[in-house]
């Protein structure tokens, strides 16, 4: 099991590297300067300004120090917020963004979760049917879309929550977290019900049956574990989702967290900040597919054993 | 008092394409000590009868229409839920066909056994476990105290049945029904099961319903039969009565089913006979995740022209891949392979194309083997057109004839293969291998996914067609009682190695290996 | 066996049988959820191809006097702060929503089915290459990455076709390698290559015609997804920029002003969310007619 974590780490740093280098010559090759404000800047202070960032070595010389830099996890200095490294501000953006994500997967492991696994149990009654609707709304209504309508409605015509921030007032947490978990818990809903569904038509279920298992012992010990393995394939995807969603539901709920640093730094061409949050984003969700492939391998007993090491 | 017994009892699936009638009013009953068999064909209702009664059929679509299943003075078709779950595993258990899919993959095989002692005997965990360590020694398993954390993946099939079994007595139910137990097995396991069965029906005298499609397995092991066809019991009584003077047609013509006796043609001398393939230290390896296994290990036979050569092994000892290897449908590694005496081995495809004409295949599976969207006419015609045998009107006359050929009405030439039963795509498909006339077909297993009485029809069709044409044939099977049927001489392969060769009746009276014993054995019963 | 047709020779004379394309769409109309989708969809693409001539008012049209007023006779969806016609700009939103998710699916699918087919029949060490790229492609965090090439090489629709076709093509290149390769395994392709076929002819007669389900319904459900990467890139203002306009815009600009103009973010979103919906109910009405598993690599 180790080695197969290593090795999972190993093939992880090729990607990673990967993406570090797109990023960057990306990045270098964008038309357009960092320093092309409104105003037309002095073409001597602007060359201290690139002699500040070593913008006038050569790339690979900048790429290469880059690199360096990022093995001793310094991202750099922040173009647009003078004084301020790229490290601060995601020190200081994600707290808020990795809050509100595992709310998020909460969200949608609970609510999606229970509503699938209740819909396999009684196939084509009107509780699957209503669960499996709601599912298929969240499906089709996206969270830009989702958030604004549920600030209308429980923000603005009912008074209920506050329609913005985050950990400001009491209850500004609910409503983003609900917006960008609801898609995530409508395909949770989904993948688990099919899970469940193929689970419980195997052979071995009707053996647990026949054993004279209690119904409950029947489902969660013979057929949950099979049955959630899918949602567990999920979480990888679900989690890179989760965080490119978190651009728009800070956009729309006014959070300062990672996904608003984002938006912005690619409006305002913030190119070190872009380049550290990619990097470090892309780390993020390379990591978390790991994590749901080793916890996928993991409850997969054939799969363990092949990896070496039982149980 | 009977232990078990079932009064008209009725069931049927209301289905969105109508409803089936599965079981339809049957009755019969089970003592202590008795063994019980039920026969019949795929569909026969056999399996949902006993299904029913402990509530193992899904409701909808399944509904019990009526009847009453009295148990130990219970009415198991009106009763609780509760009540039903205490007898189920509890004292009726069961054992299924497939152990590969009938064990929960995600849980170790002591777990799994443990279950119904916990659930039902209210044991502690230590308790359960000694005993069902002293009940996988009984039931023949290895190193019990090592195989109790192991995962049912690590076990062969016969292993894994041998679990099934041991789950099913560990409650010590007064009756034990067994659902095709082995039929899913190799069949030299196959005998061992059928014995394991029937010392531990005899050691404690429970009663046994004993599910079968196969008449030849149930003849040592019932006290009494039930013949079930399209949902009715068509003949019950004593095993001797049923097997030995049989009333119905029905059951007259499933025993006469059973391959039995040696071919009814004398076999052609061999020495003036010509060789038309010859296998020379044929090995075919295949790379499976970096590991070279080697399917078939320096195999060498001839076959000769106009005879039919059996090829005889287990699952896995590279029989089929012996078949693909000569057909050049897998790559063999080295030897050689000689068509009249023309290397085929290193041929391309294009050089391969006239020979295919001339060399056909007619496969195990029928629902795999044709191609579900093409029409009949599509599959027949698609070779002769190919090698230009007929076009046109006279292409439809060819397609129409082979029709004929083959024992399928002309009528249905325009179906598709999703319309028709197993017996007859395997039609099909024998008559798409013959449509180029070839002189040497290779038949894998052609019969063994197919009901008794579909399998003897299927066969007399082979040997009437390969009289007809005068071909040659290399037939693979497991089963050396359909080979001694149809075949003249035989070879036998074990792991890929070959052990012995002869005259099919020779060897069937005198084996030399033992293997080929234990495979006789198997099917003597 | 024999019947009285014995004698006839004209294969049409014979009764014809049900191919499975038939039982499908026999299947699919008793879908009553997939074929209301279909309908919308036809109905709604047909409404976009005829906008220019069906529209009430020009696309530039703009009434400042008028200003945004609530869905009226004149204005059945009302008016934006500029005073133009909303329906007409979710009209036109519309062509450029439903273009984007057909143009980038059928970039997706190009690639994809290629990809996957080549992978799947050739096999062996080619196999393990292509889908290894595919594996390492698929580990790359493509959301953040189309928001980074948005942003670098600027907002043009080509960019977002191609962008977004990128993402989409790996499922479709693994469920179509998937499916060669199940179907290369199975005897009646082995029946083929008996029978002296060649590798050409029996791709185009024995394994596309069988690998199509899959490619249909995952096609249909490619396109939703397409169409809400879109909206959202454009949401994020990084997508379809003004004067061009579609649903994802036009929604970031209802939402600005939402509390004095709902219908400004209801419209166009309804229009998004019903088109979404029909496309995804018509996918999983032909999930279950052609009987397409879920596809596990």
């Amino acid at each position: 099991m180790l080695r197969f974590i290593f090795t999972r780490l190993l093939q992880a740093i090729p990607v990673l590297l990967v993406v570090i280098t797109v990023t960057f010559f990306l990045v270098r090759f964008a038309p357009g300067g960092p320093f092309d404000g409104e105003r037309k800047v002095d073409p001597s202070v602007l060359k201290a300004l690139e002699a500040q960032y070593n913008l006038d070595q050569p790339l690979i010389t900048q790429y290469f120090s880059y690199l360096g830099d990022l093995i001793q996890g310094d991202l750099g200095p922040s173009f647009k917020y003078p004084g301020r490294s790229v490290n601060e501000l995601i020190g200081a953006g994600f707290p808020i963004t990795a809050e509100l994500g595992i709310y998020a997967i909460l969200v949608a492991l609970a609510i999606g979760g229970c509503a699938g696994v209740l819909s396999a149990l009684k196939p084509n009654s009107t509780r699957d049917y209503v669960s499996m609707s709601a599912a298929m709304i969240g499906i089709c209504m996206p969270a830009f879309l989702l958030g604004p309508l549920l600030i209308l409605i429980f923000g603005i015509w009912l008074e209920w929550l506050p329609v913005s921030g985050w950990g400001d007032l009491p209850g500004d947490k609910v409503l983003p977290s609900l917006t960008l978990g609801a898609v995530y818990a409508a395909y949770v809903a989904r993948l688990s019900r099919g899970g469940m569904l193929e689970v419980l038509s195997q052979d071995y279920i009707r053996t647990a049956r026949a054993k004279g298992l209690p119904e409950h012992v029947v489902i969660l010990k013979h057929g949950l574990r099979a049955g959630m393995l899918p949602v567990v394939a999920y979480l990888g995807p679900a989690f890179a989702g989760i965080l490119s969603g978190s651009f728009v539901i800070e956009s729309v709920f006014q959070i300062h967290g990672l996904g608003r640093f984002y938006v912005l730094a690619a409006f305002n061409r913030d190119y070190t900040l872009i380049m550290g949050c990619t990097v470090f984003l892309a780390a993020l969700i390379i990591l978390f597919n790991l994590f749901s492939d080793v916890l996928a391998a993991y409850l997969n007993p054939r799969l363990r054993s092949q990896l070496g090491g039982k149980s | 008092m009977a232990l078990l017994s079932i009064e008209n009892l009725a069931v049927s699936f209301y289905t969105r394409n109508g409803i089936t009638r599965a079981v339809r009013d049957i009755s019969f009953s089970v003592e202590l000590g008795e063994t019980l068999a039920i026969v019949g064909e795929s569909g026969s209702g056999k399996s949902v009868s006993c299904y029913s009664m402990l509530g193992l059929i899904p409701c909808p679509p399944g509904k019990i229409e009526s009847g009453k299943a009295l148990f130990d003075g219970v009415d198991l078709l009106n009763c609780s839920d509760t009540k039903l779950r205490e007898i189920r595993g509890n004292k009726i258990a069961m054992i299924f066909q497939d152990p590969m899919t009938c064990l929960n993959p995600y849980l170790t095989v002591g777990e799994q056994l443990v279950e119904p002692l916990i659930y039902h005997k209210k044991l502690s965990r230590a308790e359960a476990k000694k005993k069902a360590i002293d009940l996988m020694t009984e039931v023949g398993i290895r190193t019990p105290e090592e195989n109790f954390d192991a995962w049912p993946h690590e076990f062969s099939g016969g292993m894994r049945q041998r679990v099934m079994i041991a789950m099913a007595l560990i409650a010590e139910p007064q009756l034990l029904i067994a659902d095709e137990p082995t039929t899913a097995l190799d069949v030299t396991i196959q005998k061992q099961i059928l014995d394991l069965i029937a010392d531990i029906q005899k050691k404690r005298n429970i009663g046994v319903i004993f599910i079968s499609h196969d008449l030849g397995v149930v003849k040592n092991l019932a006290d009494k039969v039930i013949v079930m066809k399209a949902g009715q019991i068509v003949e019950q009584g004593t095993a001797q009565e049923v097997l030995s003077n049989p009333k119905h047609e029905y059951t007259q013509k499933l025993l006469a089913a059973i391959p039995s006796g040696a071919k009814d043609t004398p076999h052609h001398n061999n020495s003036d006979s010509q060789i038309l393939v010859q296998v020379k230290n044929l090995v075919t390896d295949f790379k499976v995740k970096g590991n070279v296994f080697r399917a078939v290990n320096d195999v060498s036979f001839n076959i000769y022209s106009k005879e039919i050569l059996g090829l005889v092994g287990e699952s896995g000892s590279g029989k089929s891949t012996i078949g693909r290897s000569i057909l050049r449908l897998v790559n063999a590694s080295g030897g050689s392979v000689t068509y009249h005496s023309e290397e085929l081995l290193n041929k391309n495809a294009q050089q391969m194309k006239p020979l295919r004409r001339k060399m056909q295949m007619i496969f195990q599976d029928p629902y795999a083997s044709l191609n579900p969207r093409m029409t009949i006419y599509d599959t027949l015609a698609e070779p002769m057109k190919l090698h230009g045998i007929a076009k046109g009107a006279e292409l439809n006359q060819a397609v129409l004839k082979l029709m004929d050929d083959v024992g399928l009405a002309r009528a249905f030439v325009r179906k598709y293969p999703h319309e028709f039963s197993g017996g007859q795509r395997q039609r099909i498909a024998i008559g798409r291998a013959i449509a180029t006339k070839p002189e040497f077909i290779v038949a894998d297993e052609p019969v063994s996914a197919l009901d008794v009485t579909i399998q003897k029809q299927i066969l007399e069709l082979i040997g009437y067609l390969v009289d007809k044409h005068e071909l040659s044939m290399l037939f693979i099977s497991h089963d050396l009682a359909v080979v001694r049927k149809l075949c003249d001489r035989v070879i036998v392969l074990k792991h890929g190695v070959l052990v012995e060769s002869g005259e099919v009746e020779t060897l069937w009276q005198n084996p030399q290996h033992d293997y080929t014993r234990d495979l006789l054995q198997a099917v003597m019963h | 066996m024999t019947s009285q047709a014995e004698n006839l020779t004209n294969i049409d004379q014979f009764e014809s049988g049900r191919s499975l394309w038939q039982d499908a769409w026999s299947r699919l109309k008793r879908n009553k959820l997939a074929i209301i989708g279909l309908s919308l969809l036809i109905f709604i693409g047909l409404v976009c191809i005829l906008t220019p001539w069906i529209a009430p008012y020009s696309y530039e049209h703009q009434n400042l006097a008028l200003g945004a007023t609530p869905p009226s006779a004149q204005h059945w969806f009302g008016t934006d702060n500029l005073g133009r016609d909303l329906m007409t700009r979710v009209m036109y939103g519309g062509r450029v929503s439903l273009a984007v998710g057909l143009i980038a699916t059928a970039v997706a699918l190009t690639i994809g089915v290629t990809w996957g087919a080549i992978a799947g029949y050739t096999g062996g060490k080619v196999d393990t290459i292509m889908m290894r790229l595919v594996d390492i492609i698929y580990a790359l965090p493509f959301m953040i990455f189309i928001v980074l090439l948005m942003v670098v090489f600027g907002r043009s629709l080509l960019l977002l076709f191609l962008a977004i076709g990128a993402v989409e093509w790996l499922t479709m290149a693994r469920i179509v390698r998937g499916q060669v390769q199940t179907l290369r395994q199975l005897e009646f392709v082995e029946a083929a290559i008996s029978i002296g076929l060649s590798k050409a002819t029996i791709i185009r007669r024995h394994i596309i015609p069988n690998a199509l389900g899959p490619v249909i319904v995952y096609t249909t459900l490619t396109i939703p997804n397409v169409m809400l990467l879109e909206a959202f890139l454009s949401f994020l203002g990084l997508g379809i920029q003004p004067p061009q306009s579609s649903w994802g815009v036009l929604i970031s600009n209802g939402v600005e002003g939402m509390e004095e103009y709902p219908w400004l973010l209801i419209f166009p979103g309804l229009a998004l969310s019903i088109v979404l919906f029909s496309l995804n109910f018509l996918g999983d009405g032909l999930r279950d007619a052609l009987d397409v598993r879920a596809s596990k690599d």
